[in-house]
């Protein structure tokens, strides 16, 4: 990819791209037109302007910047493992332009104040915009709600005690629905507490084998359920973290087809890869809710392609090396993701033909926007001109040096993958070029 | 060279003719223990660490005595001593023993995958003294002396261990070491101390819930210790219903083919998983696994320093 420009202009025509939006991959060449951060044209061949600096992008794709419905960027607080600053230039890298926090930094985010002084970091650095969400209750201690009101006035967009599930029933059904009245969703950490234990991996022939206690499927099942029939009674808006079980995939679809308000989210390994990634003692493959069995992982891959799993997010959960030096037990749950997530998705779902380009796109980008109302613009005239130029057919190698995060603890550290995000634009600003040739 | 790896961190990934190996070098140290001068020279200026990061006593005092009889250097440390606390990692426990040059580590730590961790990033040789549930390997070992000892070829032979194979790393030792030697295995226990899923770690093994049938042709009967302070309650309800359902009594003994015999790895809990009449019985071998521990633990020791087993049938023959 030629790059000549030394900055961008504020008017710029970009083409020979082919522009995937809706779920489809444009089979012509076509044409972006920014000008001052908007969406000026867009369409097939060339356009009609003139005098207008122009940028061939060679063929690449052209799609709406990624959004992630499920990052951990730790500020304040843990700032060892992740800043705002280092998440969001990683996730500029991975082509992404917004992303949703989650509120489980040090204090948590249970005020609007916290969810003030989020947005305002990351407007200084600007590499994407991030919305955070609150935690449920007062330090995540799932004993009675926040002001949710006045932090949906501040710009949170949802609420949640991710990494901890919400134990109590009734404070989760009021959760609902509240939250239900403000128009924003409860994103459920699904486990069951008392049926995971004190299980560091997925309860079966691996954890067996392995002599690690496990976690039963049941655990994340169970929870699911009753979120979702406490969304049915109150009629707040359900959105599933993670799902990692073929039993939360049928749960949901059945849900969705009653007219139950759920959405639901997968990352990138629950559609990738399976609890014998395990067998090493790595704690690259520790993580919450865990890697299940091939059956899951293809249930959740096929969640994704019928659209029972609305997107992909990536649970981003940066931890330092040192903190992935425990033993496998003792090691902090979760990986990095933001990076790999659409490498993982192209060489997981459309190379094995689960879903063609177009479906992950959409599955990155406008469906997790519409399933939080996010007020981002859409790759169309007159919205905001956020978006990313892709290669799905680049090969590369997942290593320290090619990681943006302050983290390093990918699962797929020195896999091949296929699929490359070249440059991310927002607001018609670049935020990434992949500089690696 | 009996060993090809520099490590012993399981049963698992010991090949069947390494395990038959290491059985007859024990064998011949085993003789040395009815001389009056028990120990070789053989290990002389070499430093051993027995590093327990959990509690042992009986292990612990093996592998001592077994180093002690190889005439090796030793260095104990262990959780209680050290001023182990959370923060610490494993790596940075090698890279101090690393610093200090010893020529073997003895490893007992709470975290299964721990000695394999401390082997791939340590150049001295490992040997895995138990490691969480996963695997105690000299303890399989030595389990499979005692049953060679009185059976001969294990080809064909039934033995069942009963009790919580779900935490044991006595019972995963025991079912790849066995299963190598061509014997056939069944784990006896409540579905919550015996998942299905162990089933699968071989052709040869088979999970059976009921204690008559599982030990009805059984050849040995290898009885876990239940561990108490995982509390009753969770995967049994009571000591009393642990020992009426799967105790290993007097009854269940009369039952078993005459020349069964009952092993234990110890330290027993008396009239819960075995009878005080049958733990002092006739039909148990259990000091013999203790003794056979030592030799075993020698043998090991002995050949990853690179020990010649030719050399050693000279001397103690």
């Amino acid at each position: 990819m030629e790059w000549s420009w030394k900055r961008i202009p504020a008017e710029y025509v970009v083409r020979d791209v082919r522009i995937c939006r809706q779920g489809k991959l444009a089979k012509r060449k076509g044409y972006l037109h920014v000008k001052r951060g908007v969406i000026e044209g867009i369409g097939v061949g060339a356009p009609a302007v003139e005098g207008v600096p122009v940028f061939d992008a060679g063929g690449l794709v052209l799609a709406p910047g990624f959004v992630d419905l499920h990052v951990h960027f730790r500020e304040p607080g843990q700032e060892e493992k992740e800043t705002i600053a280092t998440g969001s230039r990683a996730a500029a890298a991975g082509g992404f332009t917004g992303v949703v926090t989650m509120p489980n930094t040090e204090p948590a985010v249970d005020n609007s104040g916290m969810i003030r002084y989020q947005i305002d970091r990351a407007r200084e650095h600007n590499f994407c915009r991030v919305f955070p969400t609150g935690a449920v209750s007062p330090g995540r201690k799932g004993e009675a709600m926040t002001e949710f009101g006045d932090m949906v006035a501040a710009g949170a967009v949802g609420f949640t005690d991710d990494g901890d599930p919400v134990a109590d029933g009734a404070l989760m059904a009021s959760a609902l629905k509240y939250a239900g009245m403000l128009g924003v969703p409860i994103i459920s950490h699904a486990e069951d507490p008392t049926i995971v234990g004190s299980g560091v991996m997925h309860g079966g022939y691996w954890s067996a084998r392995l002599g690690l206690s496990g976690m039963a499927r049941a655990g994340e099942d169970a929870a699911v359920f009753r979120d979702i029939e406490l969304a049915r009674a109150s009629g707040g808006h359900l959105h599933v973290a993670h799902v990692s079980t073929k039993g939360t995939v049928e749960l949901i679809r059945r849900a969705k087809a009653e007219g139950v308000h759920v959405t639901a989210e997968a990352t990138p390994h629950h559609f990738s890869l399976d609890h014998s990634r395990c067998r090493d003692y790595s704690p690259l493959f520790k993580m919450a809710p865990p890697l299940r069995e091939p059956d899951d992982v293809n249930a959740v891959a096929e969640g994704l392609a019928d659209g029972t799993i609305d997107c992909i997010a990536t649970d981003h959960a940066p931890h330092t090396a040192t903190e992935k030096e425990y033993q496998f037990d003792q090691a902090p749950f979760g990986v990095i993701g933001l990076e790999t997530a659409f490498a993982v998705g192209v060489t997981y779902l459309v190379k094995t033909g689960v879903m063609d380009l177009g479906g992950l796109v959409r599955a990155m980008s406008e469906n997790p926007v519409s399933a939080f109302n996010l007020p981002l613009g859409k790759l169309e005239e007159g919205g905001g001109a956020d978006f990313v130029l892709l290669d799905p057919d680049e090969e590369w190698t997942v290593s320290p040096k090619t990681l943006l995060s302050r983290s390093r603890n990918s699962a797929y550290m020195g896999e091949t993958l296929t699929g490359r995000v070249k440059a991310t634009f927002l607001r018609g600003r670049l935020t990434w070029r992949d500089q690696a040739e | 060279m009996i060993l090809a790896n520099k490590d012993v961190l399981g049963l698992e990934e010991m090949p069947a003719e390494e395990i038959l190996g290491v059985l007859d070098i024990a064998a011949q140290f085993r003789a040395v223990f009815d001389r009056p001068v028990r120990s070789v020279p053989i290990m002389r200026g070499r430093t051993v660490v027995n590093f327990f990061h959990e509690p042992s006593t009986r292990t612990r005092i093996s592998f001592e005595l077994a180093e002690k009889r190889l005439s090796a250097d030793i260095v104990n440390f262990s959780a209680a001593t050290s001023s182990f606390k959370k923060g610490e990692t494993l790596r940075d426990t090698a890279e101090n023993l690393a610093a200090m040059k010893i020529d073997m580590l003895i490893v007992r730590h709470g975290s299964p995958g721990s000695a394999r961790y401390l082997a791939k990033v340590l150049e001295c040789s490992v040997i895995n003294a138990g490691d969480g549930g996963h695997e105690h390997p000299t303890q399989g070992l030595l389990d499979i002396m005692t049953m060679r000892q009185r059976l001969g070829d294990l080809r064909g032979r039934k033995v069942t261990i009963i009790g919580d194979i779900a935490h044991s790393r006595v019972a995963r030792s025991n079912i790849w070491g066995l299963t190598k030697l061509g014997a056939e295995v069944t784990l006896c226990g409540p579905p919550t101390m015996v998942p299905g899923a162990l089933a699968k770690l071989g052709e040869k093994v088979r999970v059976e819930h009921d204690l008559r049938t599982a030990v009805a042709d059984a050849d040995v009967l290898n009885v876990l210790r239940i561990q108490l302070e995982r509390g009753a309650g969770k995967g049994f309800p009571s000591n009393r219903e642990y020992h009426r359902m799967y105790g290993i009594t007097e009854d269940v003994v009369h039952g078993l083919k005459p020349e069964a015999f009952v092993m234990h790895p110890g330290p027993m809990n008396r009239d819960v998983e075995i009878a005080s009449e049958v733990a002092d019985g006739p039909r148990q071998v259990i000091l013999d696994q203790v003794a056979n521990g030592v030799a075993v633990r020698m043998a090991l020791i002995y050949l990853l320093s690179g020990g010649d087993p030719r050399a050693l049938g000279g001397s103690t023959a």
